[in-house]
């Protein structure tokens, strides 16, 4: 995985509510077998009309927004299924930052396990990033992760809020399992206790 | 000792370590795994040099998108076929157990978890795909999770997890007859929207849920994410018991005493504390169909399509708006108005026995409207077999329905079965999104009696038109 640490870079706006897994990559997208190469997929309903031709007006199918690594959202964004094709597809895209009221839950964590960096912030402060966002090439939005700032192209500093941990992971780049594996003594500490849910588990072996 | 919630108390039991900042090491009982979500997980273990730490506490399973007829003859689509091939290799290699498409055990993943008593009460189960929530039904901790997550279980049999908030479901007193657990459910998500649960682990409680079956607490528990929660559970009890025991996979003799001991002592305790509550009547609650494109968008079957102007936020407006454009709609309609093309009963949500029995409740002796398409997909080989066995399959043939293979099928259109652009399908799955079901189709999400009565109908209608007493 990729470390994220600062980030400039052409802002999409996209001002829609509940933004689910399935309009973020459609399932008949899913049958792949590799991380890679989503992108064109990427908000597949939105992008193209049934021919398959770009639909003009959506947004990443507009200058400057088909470079964007920021995409600012509304409310409880990447809702619906668990597919972590959703962030596979909005990196293979350039989206390394996701701004939003909130999110769902899976989707947040699936976000962090590829270097995608999610920001909550109030709708206000949304709104006026859409607004900024809108201003395209001229209108730069930083996000410093170190310093937990999203910086507005007029200068304005936003604050926001991370978990130190998963802050951690994503500064250094770090995979997971390699930290979990850490903990392998006190895993082994565990399978071997015997806790009253375990003495009676069957094995499956079929 | 401070009071705890059924939720509390699984957690802790799975604690594995906690880190300073709070962020727990927690160990997982039950891996489900499937074909569309597991291979990028087996392939980053195969690039790290990294095996299955627990092949016996996992299974396989391919559902999504193999096809629901003909399956003998093999995988005609490319695609589908590559990732089931995928996963049968992985699991040849990881020495994971699998249920092989040809079987009797093969079906929707979060069907067979509780029918082969894999998934049990007290324990943690998670799977790559989000209505692994199904689960919670027995009193387990289940939740969805994302392929690096998958691979992290395999790897090390636990997951990085902060605890999740406490929200408490009620709904008090009796359901009246006629209203089913997917109604419950649609109320529920009608009530505190698709964003209510977010952060949150549900416990659903009161008479109306105690009083429903495990395929019933099932279903309720399988849209839990559709209510944004991190998971949905029931606290186990007799109804519970009765439906684990014997199962092939369940605990027996004295493992199955010290087991009930421990499940026993699983209810939230007297005082225990919860974040959200949120109360129901059950006899407030009807026959629920959504009309957008959300499972919040819920109105009762007698209800009509909901006008956007009279939403004060203009983001919900111009929402609302587009689902009724999307949808086809027009507003002030008639629910019970719409026409319909096709009707499809499956899905994690009600692909059970129970769901099938209900559909062929209602076609007994009737037959489908012309122009409509009804299938059925039997949510595993078992469910078929016992399907058959009673002469459902027979019941519903004659009236008209396509009586199918298990699988996903047509609850997300991953493989055949799909809407084509423009058509309306009464379903008893769990997700209407746009394109959900195949692209430009249009998906009322409905109990197995609804669609069921709208397939003989042509048009959405009250189930309890329907009834008939004998099936009472």
């Amino acid at each position: 995985m990729d470390a994220f640490t600062k980030l400039t870079g052409i802002a999409a706006p996209l001002p829609l509510a509940n933004v689910d897994t399935d309009k973020i990559i459609p399932a008949r997208f899913l049958k792949t077998i590799k991380r890679t190469g989503l992108g064109v997929h990427l908000f597949d309903t939105l992008r193209y009309d049934a021919e398959g031709k770009e639909r003009g007006d959506f947004v990443l199918n507009q200058e400057p927004y088909r470079k964007a690594e920021i995409l600012i959202a509304h409310e409880n964004f990447g809702c619906g299924s668990s597919r972590e094709h959703a962030p596979w597809a909005l990196l293979d895209f350039g989206i390394r930052c996701v701004i939003a009221p909130d999110f769902a839950d899976i989707f947040h964590t699936n976000t962090f396990k590829n270097g995608i960096l999610p920001i909550k912030l109030s709708r206000e402060i949304c709104d006026q990033l859409m607004e900024d966002a809108k201003l395209g090439e001229n209108a730069r939005i930083t996000v410093d992760l170190e310093a937990q700032m999203v910086v507005r192209p007029n200068g304005e500093k936003i604050p926001f809020e991370i978990d130190p941990f998963r802050k951690h992971l994503l500064l250094n780049g770090l995979d997971d399992i390699g930290q979990t594996l850490q903990h392998a003594p006190a895993i082994d500490r565990y399978e071997a206790r015997q806790t009253p849910d375990k003495a009676w588990m069957p094995a499956i072996a079929v | 000792m401070k009071p705890r919630t059924l939720f509390d108390k699984v957690w802790d039991a799975h604690v594995v370590e906690q880190l300073p900042d709070g962020t727990c090491v927690l160990y997982i009982d039950r891996h489900l795994v499937h074909e569309v979500t597991s291979p990028q997980a087996f392939e980053g273990l195969r690039l790290a040099g990294r095996k299955v730490r627990r092949p016996d506490a996992t299974i396989a399973v391919a559902d999504h998108n193999i096809p629901t007829m003909g399956r003998a003859q093999g995988i005609l689509e490319e695609d589908s076929r590559i990732q089931v091939d995928t996963l049968e290799r992985n699991v040849a290699e990881f020495g994971v157990p699998y249920f092989p498409i040809l079987s009797p055990q093969q079906g929707i993943v979060h069907i067979i978890g509780p029918e082969q008593g894999i998934s049990l009460p007290g324990t943690t189960i998670v799977c790559g795909d989000s209505h692994t929530s199904t689960h919670g039904a027995l009193g387990a901790l289940a939740f969805g999770i994302g392929t690096s997550e998958v691979e992290h279980v395999l790897a090390t049999q636990t997951l990085l997890q902060k605890p999740a908030k406490n929200m408490l479901v009620r709904v008090d007193g009796a359901l009246p007859p006629g209203v089913t657990a997917k109604d419950i459910v649609l109320a529920i998500i009608g009530k505190i929207g698709t964003a209510g649960g977010t952060g949150h682990v549900i416990e659903y409680a009161g008479e109306a849920i105690r009083s429903l079956d495990m395929a019933g607490r099932m279903t309720v528990c399988n849209m839990s994410i559709e209510a944004g929660a991190r998971a949905g559970m029931i606290a186990p009890d007799e109804t519970t018991f009765a439906y684990v025991a014997g199962r092939p996979y369940a605990p027996k003799g004295a493992a199955w005493d010290q087991a009930l001991a421990w499940w026993k002592s699983l209810p939230s305790d007297e005082g225990a504390h919860y974040d959200k509550t949120v109360v129901l009547n059950a006899a407030d609650i009807v026959p629920m169909v959504t009309w957008g494109t959300n499972p919040e968008a819920v109105v009762p079957i007698t209800g009509s399509v909901p006008n956007p102007a009279d939403e004060a936020d203009e983001g919900r407006r111009v929402q609302l708006a587009r689902m009724v454009e999307y949808m086809g709609l027009s507003v002030g309609q008639k629910m019970t108005d719409l026409k319909i093309d096709v009707v499809f009963v499956g899905s994690c949500t009600n692909g059970r026995i129970e769901d099938i029995r209900a559909a062929a409740a209602v076609a007994k002796g009737r037959k489908v409207a012309p122009g409509v398409r009804a299938m059925i997909v039997p949510g595993s080989g078992i469910v078929r077999d016992l399907a058959e066995a009673e002469g459902i399959d027979k019941v519903l043939i004659e009236a008209g329905f396509e009586w199918r293979e298990p699988g996903c099928s047509m609850c997300l259109g991953m493989n055949p079965d799909k809407l084509t652009p423009g058509q309306r399908c009464a379903s008893t799955s769990n997700r209407n999104f746009e394109g959900r079901q195949g692209p430009g189709g249009r998906t009322h999400l409905v109990s197995p009696a609804m669609a069921a009565a709208a397939a003989i109908a042509g048009h959405l209608v009250d189930p309890r038109d329907f009834a008939r007493p004998e099936f009472n």
